[in-house]
């Protein structure tokens, strides 16, 4: 028979390792806040609008394609990065190029027709009236 | 040119060592690229949100500082429902070399980017030295 040594420290990571395979699995359900999707969205309301926002820094607003189909939104483009200058040698490369496409259930019914996009310093902002259906009514309770 | 998918990579957060900020908020390091020719060093960096007007840059000691405040984009009336990223300001310190014409050093802000095109001195430049016969 072997006789294997017992290290208590490798049968604490062992448990930690248990417990956080356990938990992991629906923790990271809180967690994909962050998609690995391009562009990353921020949503909000206000009064009867839906608005969405994305970065994107140095993207043309003609190399845009925004489209709202059966309550999803796709956004789709290009971001290029164009150098002018004649030999040119780069010491940092951190901007990335190239193409995105998201698609995202929109959170409530909106008016495909009026949905408008405006771009400012490199932030896109998708505007999306509610529509009739989503709004809030009021209902008054009627008495008998 | 790229054609590849882009990938979205996590905004960086500055560390609190770098110095501490007197707004609220959180505070990220813009991407940046750093191009050279013979001519001069040029600093492209992404900070979406960033007005021209609030773009400081600030050379001393060889020290580049990059500050880009942002403008509150969502206004009180306004209801947060999801959120995959944070408003923030961009810091970035570079050290540059003796070589930069300090005199020189234009900015422009186009769509969030930041073009900084930092000149070299004449005497920096390549220069050929012809020698004479005597």
């Amino acid at each position: 028979m072997a006789i294997i040594r017992w290290k208590p420290i490798d049968e604490v990571d062992r448990l930690r390792q248990e417990v956080d395979s356990v938990f992991g699995s629906f923790l990271s359900g809180t967690e994909p806040f962050f998609s690995r999707v391009y562009p990353a969205l921020n949503f909000s309301e206000k009064e009867n609008n839906l608005l969405v926002r994305a970065e994107l820094p140095g993207v043309k607003p003609e190399s845009l394609d925004i489209s709202v189909v059966e309550g999803r939104l796709q956004i789709s483009g290009e971001r290029k990065i164009d150098v002018e200058e004649q030999n040119i040698g780069y010491h940092r490369r951190e901007r990335e190029a190239g193409f995105f496409r998201r698609t995202i259930a929109l959170p409530t019914r909106v008016d495909p027709g009026k949905v408008s996009a405006s771009m400012k310093n490199g932030v896109l902002t998708i505007t999306l009236p509610k529509s009739e259906e989503a709004k809030p009514k009021k209902i008054t309770v009627k008495t008998t | 040119m790229a054609t590849k998918e882009m990938e979205l990579k996590e905004k960086k957060e500055v560390k609190k060592e770098a110095g501490e900020g007197t707004r609220p908020g959180p505070v990220f390091v813009p991407a940046v690229d750093i191009l050279e020719n013979a001519k001069e060093l040029i600093i492209l960096a992404d900070m979406p949100g960033v007005d021209s007007k609030n773009v400081d840059i600030d050379l001393r000691d060889n020290h580049l500082t990059i500050i880009g405040r942002i403008d509150k984009t969502e206004d009180e009336k306004e209801v947060s429902l999801y959120k995959e990223f944070q408003w923030g300001d961009y810091f970035r310190l570079f050290t540059l070399s003796d070589v930069i014409d300090q005199e020189r050093i234009t900015a422009k802000m186009d769509s969030g980017v930041l073009r900084l095109v930092l000149p070299k001195f004449e005497k920096a430049k390549p220069q050929k030295i012809k020698v004479s016969a005597a």
